[in-house]
């Protein structure tokens, strides 16, 4: 599905990523993790093209995307939920998810709208809200929902659970884990080691631009180094 | 009462060649912060190039429609080659630029045209309308007319069209529309087009009455600016209404005080909305939360 070799970037003078190796392939759900600082939002801003890349090569689906701007990779198939959210805070939330769908303009947008609210019942009873008065956990998932708008054959998701009550993530992270029943394979950046690994198929672990480890969550879940570095135990 | 009505119906004409000015500044202001200050030499690149396709022997009509076009290609160019490679570029630094575009473009004019005033005839005559005992001329009547009609045109483009959302998507947050999918430079180029067909409408429909020359664009920006704060930066709506009240104002002061002060009222009205009620009337104040 998405194949990422040798990725280099920087931002002016300082380089940031020193040449990440990873591969998603369909229907899995992979998790990132690694401290604050290592380098994860830079990937993810460098896979939907809104970084600059210094090297590498970035394979979607068996094509070079490397070069294609980052307003034309989502109708290739390739969504993100950004750090921080982003939502349009000037726009309602039913126009948020609208613009999620802004490359469709066919029956399927209605539907894909209903699926959403299925997925995010709350967003349904405040669909003509203001998205900038949402909670900071509705805004999550209307970030989601906008992501999942755009038919992504693959969704990168920035610190889904960021800043969030326990109880939210543990609901967010279920539907991430859920993608891949509606055929979306999710790439899943996140701090929160622990949540994210439990619900991941494999991981990566990023330290300062660089994968160190990588496997199997479980495994890496069971790793006396990771256990001590990220999960507090 | 019929002096009154006369200082009325002369404050609506001219405020509705402001209110144009306003809805062109707040289609740009509203793809990109930006206040551009070229919007003036849109109002007088429609004025003047009516006038000499017209004097070269066009009909009216679709001289008219040609300066809009060339305007508007004109505004498409002012994004293209001084915008758009200035990307990253604060928005002051944009608002400077467009100053700058302004100045060129106000001597391009000089060199292209001349340093004269002009008009073309009126599109139905000149024989006013005798209303209450005050006259309003035919020509004001379509400048009212045209006015409202860019006014429901844009109202309908930012709320039913998906466009219209795309561009304000784009404002709010440039990188999340890139995300889903909006070339942002896509939309820039359409509202600085937009916002140039917009501009030089008002210079087609201003000159019967006003004249038009290589500088008319300065005063009406600055008008046209005083509507757009007046009225709430970024809301159609209060462009329409900011426009129509500042050149009541200048009417008024112009019948009532002296015509010697008529223009310091749109700056007293900019003075004003800054001291009192930056948001302007019909603006929202922006809070975010973090």
């Amino acid at each position: 599905m998405l194949l990422v070799e040798d990725l280099w970037s920087r931002y002016g003078r300082i380089e940031v990523l020193h040449g990440i190796n990873l591969e998603v392939k369909a229907g899995e759900v992979v998790a990132v993790v690694g401290a604050n600082g290592a380098g994860k939002t830079t990937l993810l801003r460098c896979l939907s093209g809104v970084q600059p890349m210094a090297a590498g090569t970035i394979t979607f689906r068996g094509s070079n995307i490397t070069r294609v701007p980052a307003h034309r990779r989502l109708g290739l198939g390739l969504a993100q939920s950004p750090e921080g959210r982003q939502i349009f805070t000037n726009l309602s939330v039913e126009e948020n998810l609208r613009l999620g769908a802004y490359l469709y303009k066919d029956a399927r947008v209605e539907k894909d709208m209903e699926e959403a609210f299925t997925l995010f019942p709350i967003l349904k009873t405040k669909r003509n809200l203001n998205a900038g008065d949402l909670s900071g956990g509705q805004q999550q998932m209307l970030a989601i929902g906008r992501a999942l708008m755009g038919r992504p054959h693959c969704l990168l998701l920035d610190e889904p659970s960021m800043g969030l009550a326990p109880i939210l993530v543990d609901q967010i992270l279920d539907v991430v884990k859920n993608l891949r029943s509606y055929g979306v394979t999710a790439l899943l950046v996140e701090q929160n080691a622990f949540a994210a690994l439990s619900i991941a198929d494999r991981g990566y672990v990023m330290e300062i631009g660089k994968i160190t480890m990588s496997g199997p969550a479980q495994e890496l879940i069971a790793d006396e180094r990771v256990r001590e570095a990220y999960l507090g135990i | 009462m019929s002096e009154l009505l006369q200082f009325f119906f002369s404050g609506i004409t001219v405020g509705a060649i402001y209110s144009l000015v306003a809805l062109g500044f707040i289609i740009i202001y509203n793809s990109s912060g930006v206040v551009n200050f070229a919007q003036g030499e849109f109002v007088m690149l429609g004025g003047m190039s009516t006038v000499f396709l017209f004097n070269a022997g066009v009909p009216l009509a679709i001289a008219a429609v040609a300066a809009i076009l060339i305007t508007c290609l004109v505004g498409i160019a002012l994004n293209k080659l001084a915008i758009e490679p200035a990307k990253g570029a604060s928005v002051v630094t944009l608002i400077i630029i467009t100053i700058g575009a302004s100045i060129f473009i106000r001597g391009m004019a000089q060199l292209v045209f001349d340093k004269q005033f002009h008009r073309f005839p009126s599109f139905s005559g000149d024989d006013p309308f005798l209303i209450g005992g005050a006259t309003i001329l035919p020509q004001g009547v379509w400048m009212i007319a045209g006015a409202i009609a860019v006014f429901i045109g844009l109202f309908v483009f930012f709320t039913y069209s998906l466009t219209g959302k795309a561009v304000l998507a784009t404002s709010n947050n440039k990188l999340a529309a890139r995300l889903v999918g909006i070339s942002t430079n896509m939309m820039m180029t359409l509202s600085f087009g937009l916002s140039a067909a917009i501009g030089a409408l008002a210079g087609v429909l201003v000159t019967p009455i006003t004249l038009t020359s290589y500088d008319v664009g300065i005063a009406l920006a600055l008008k046209g600016f005083a509507a757009a704060i007046l009225g709430g930066m970024g809301s159609p709506f209060g462009a329409l209404v900011g426009g129509i009240l500042v050149g009541l104002i200048e009417a008024m002061t112009a019948g009532y005080i002296s015509s010697e002060y008529k223009d310091a009222a749109s700056f007293i009205v900019i003075l004003a909305v800054l001291f009192v009620m930056p948001n302007g009337i019909f603006g929202r104040s922006t809070i975010d939360r973090v």
